[in-house]
């Protein structure tokens, strides 16, 4: 393409900076100061000798890391099967295993909670057993979809090859296939860590009281406590884990890396003979089994009450009280109509600050580049520290808006706005330059050239977009566990209350709103799923082939 | 030094028929090349013959043992892939070397018996090279002395000298003749090209000619 002609016609410098003030201002307002105000407050007064003094921290520390420890090579160890199966073989229920794992994986965090505690027997509630089995089921996702990814490419020639060498199956894997796809499994076994370490709603919901990780006591402590200073020691700390552990596992993947030097898909195939026909049904089974009992469970418990099977809980979600005139203080139906109102807010603050910003983005060259990675950030912290920051910086006047509407929404909209640029960025980049010049040769000045070439490709993944930041925004409790104030509770603080209680109404009831949330989140997902893929049969999954 | 006899085998791919009733026998130390035009199902009679595909009928039997049931690992038939498969993570001995690890052979020995068919190949003093850096005609070599030094009793080759430049061609189907008579293996190779055929093989057959007459 001409390079002058590129500059000529393109976007005038006012455009591209008046789409760019508004998601940098929002970025710098809601993200970055209340996190320089989380940092300060770390840094200033004896919190920091207080907090890394005393014992209980370290035993927070300790708990959290080596419960991800145990998760993350549990999950590992149990996906592998899983990943092996669907990265070769070819069988009729496969799209159904991936969407269920994918479907378990977008769950909300104190959803799956609930479905573990639905699943597990009494005597194993409130245990790191409880815990662990939350973080697997959830997780079974990441290790099949990543280290599947890179096994497709590892030719079955190449397994083949050492198995006409004398190589059993078992020898092809530990010889062959794992060290070539290691690079994968600690990609994958990083991500299962991050998110073990840093869990929060499993934990509100599955562990005993004492039960902490470093995020759980940064809430107490922030919000049960009130030691501001020591609930931000410890976000910093966690924020050191988390990037030691990040760095740890970019060097470790660069190194174990190497060029496999294939694009292509091995094609998949049918198992064929009795040995490999039983080891596809077995594992298939079995993992749908890990799966799909977690949800299963949910459902069945909120149909089961102390008088046997019935839709009580259903029926009477609006009566909670516990004896006549004496109420638990949580209200399911006023929970649901707060999600909802937050997630139309915060869907519609997340698609027009990510549409703005994907645009700015775009067009905006280097500058573009800096509010990119600026609104990923998001990301890369947990919604504890983004709450927490929120709650302590928007506390006094001119800007105490802590009983604001508007709080909770933003805050979700903070979350969901590195989703919807995702969603929307890649479909920008690909509306062929051509297609703009082609309607400036046509006599249309640069903006509306761009109005009338770009603009249009944008609904699409711009409702794709707003699925993700709706599902997102229903199912977020880490932030807004800090920012919700009494009577705003949403649909997963009032999980988390019900399932908190004893008697088997609330439960039931608990679980009920669980499985609502469970539905709404998976049809979300799954119908931006459709909406990315361009359409009901370009599945992101390849069939036989 | 083993015998090889195909009976009857018929494969099919998702219902369109690969080979129908091909059979072939081969006596001890044989080199058989068989001939037929891309697509025609060849490298699948190989791949029959090794256990990496399942034929839908008929059988493969070696040494008089039907191993139609027997899995890849245990039939002892070593197989030099068209693009070779060398093992990227592993140096060029420890490819060489690989089937004898499989086999339990102690280390000292696996690595002097590699080098010994490096040098037989010509390649010696690559053991410590990793595969990456290999020409397409050193890639080759390797491959084969990887099946070689397995000591498999039956040695299948897949296009071994396709995509290499006409004069390591001729070069290498000279050498690979050489080396599989030493060797005294029996091996089927298969190629579209009837000169190489000939160079390395002592028959011919098409295809073609092997499949039942229908």
């Amino acid at each position: 393409m001409d390079r002058a002609g590129a500059r000529v016609n393109r976007l005038p410098r006012w455009f591209v900076a008046a789409l760019t003030v508004g998601p940098a201002t929002g970025l710098a307002v809601f993200f970055l100061w209340p996190f320089v105000t989380l940092l300060a407050e770390a840094l200033s007064g004896e919190a920091i000798s207080a907090t890394l003094g005393r014992d209980a921290t370290w035993d927070v520390v300790w708990f959290t890391t080596w419960q991800a420890v145990v998760s993350t090579v549990s999950t590992v160890l149990i996906a592998m099967a899983p990943a092996y199966v669907v990265a070769r073989f070819d069988f009729r229920t496969r799209r159904l295993l991936v969407g269920l794992l994918t479907a378990v994986f977008v769950l909300p965090t104190v959803v799956m909670g609930a479905a573990i505690l639905a699943l597990l027997p009494e005597s194993l509630d409130r245990t790191v057993f409880a815990i662990v089995a939350a973080h697997v089921v959830f997780n079974l996702a990441v290790v099949v979809r990543l280290v599947g990814a890179m096994w497709e490419h590892l030719p079955t020639d190449m397994e083949a090859a050492a198995a006409t060498l004398g190589a059993s199956r078992w020898q092809v894997f530990t010889q062959i296939s794992l060290p070539l796809i290691r690079p994968s499994v600690i990609a994958a076994a990083t991500v299962v860590f991050l998110f073990s370490f840093t869990s929060f709603g499993v934990i509100r919901v599955v562990g005993a009281t004492g039960t902490r990780t470093v995020e759980v006591e940064i809430w107490r402590r922030a919000t049960q406590l009130g030691d501001i200073g020591g609930a931000a020691v410890l976000t910093v700390l966690q924020l050191l884990v988390l990037g030691a552990g990040l760095a740890w596992s970019t060097t470790a993947q660069r190194r174990h890396s190497r060029a496999l030097g294939l694009t292509l898909r091995s094609p998949l195939r049918r198992p064929t003979g009795r040995g490999e026909r039983r080891l596809v049904t077995g594992v298939v089974a079995a993992t749908f089994a890990v799966a799909g009992a977690p949800l299963v469970a949910l459902v069945v418990r909120s149909f089961s009450t102390p008088t046997g099977w019935s839709a009580t809980a259903w029926t009477d979600l609006g009566r909670t009280e516990i004896r006549p005139g004496i109420r638990v203080g949580v209200d399911p139906w006023n929970a649901i109509a707060n999600s909802l109102v937050n997630a139309v807010w915060a869907t519609l603050f997340a698609v027009v600050v990510g549409g703005l910003a994907t645009l700015a983005i775009a067009a905006a060259g280097r500058a573009g580049r800096v509010l990119d990675a600026g609104l990923m950030l998001p990301l890369g912290t947990s919604a504890v520290t983004i709450g927490f920051g929120m709650l302590i910086t928007f506390d006094a006047p001119p800007v105490d808006w802590r009983a604001s509407w508007w709080l909770v929404p933003v805050g979700h909209a903070l979350i969901a706005v590195p989703f919807v640029v995702r969603a929307t960025l890649g479909v920008l980049r690909s509306v062929a330059p051509d297609l703009t010049t082609a309607a400036a040769t046509l006599g249309a000045p640069p903006v509306r050239a761009w109005r009338e070439t770009v603009v249009p490709y944008l609904w699409r993944p711009l409702a794709a977009g707003a699925g993700l930041a709706a599902a997102i925004s229903l199912g977020e409790f880490g932030a807004t566990s800090f920012l919700s104030r009494s009577g705003g509770e949403t649909m997963p603080i009032a999980i988390e209350r019900l399932l908190g209680r004893t008697g088997s109404l609330l439960q039931a009831q608990g679980f009920a709103l669980a499985t609502m949330l469970a539905v709404t989140t998976i049809v979300a997902v799954a119908v931006t799923d459709r909406l990315q893929a361009g359409g009901p049969s370009a599945g992101r999954d390849r069939g036989s082939s | 030094m083993s015998t090889l006899e195909v009976r009857d085998v018929a494969v099919a791919f998702d219902g369109v028929e690969v080979l129908d009733g091909v059979s072939l026998a081969m006596a001890s130390g044989e080199i058989a090349a068989v001939l037929g035009p891309s697509g025609s199902g060849k490298s699948t009679l190989l791949r029959v013959i090794a256990g990496i595909v399942r034929p839908r009928s008929g059988s493969v039997r070696i040494d008089d043992r039907d191993v139609t049931d027997v899995p890849t690992h245990q039939r002892r038939v070593g197989m030099v892939f068209q693009d070779n498969q060398l093992f990227p993570h592993r140096s060029v001995a420890d490819n060489v070397a690989f089937g004898l690890k499989m086999t339990g052979v102690e280390r000292a020995q696996r690595r002097r018996r590699a080098d010994d068919w490096l040098e037989r190949v010509g390649l010696a003093g690559f053991g410590d090279r990793s595969v990456d850096g290999l020409s397409g005609g050193e890639a080759k070599r390797v491959a084969l002395a990887r099946t070689l030094a397995a000591v498999p009793a039956v040695v299948l080759l897949d296009e071994p000298l396709t995509g290499l430049d006409r004069e390591l061609h001729d070069r290498l189907a000279v050498d690979l003749a050489h080396i599989l008579r030493s060797a005294g293996t029996t091996a089927v190779l298969v190629t579209h090209d009837r000169d190489e055929a000939a160079a390395v093989a002592d028959r011919t057959v098409e295809l073609a000619d092997l499949q039942h007459p229908s």
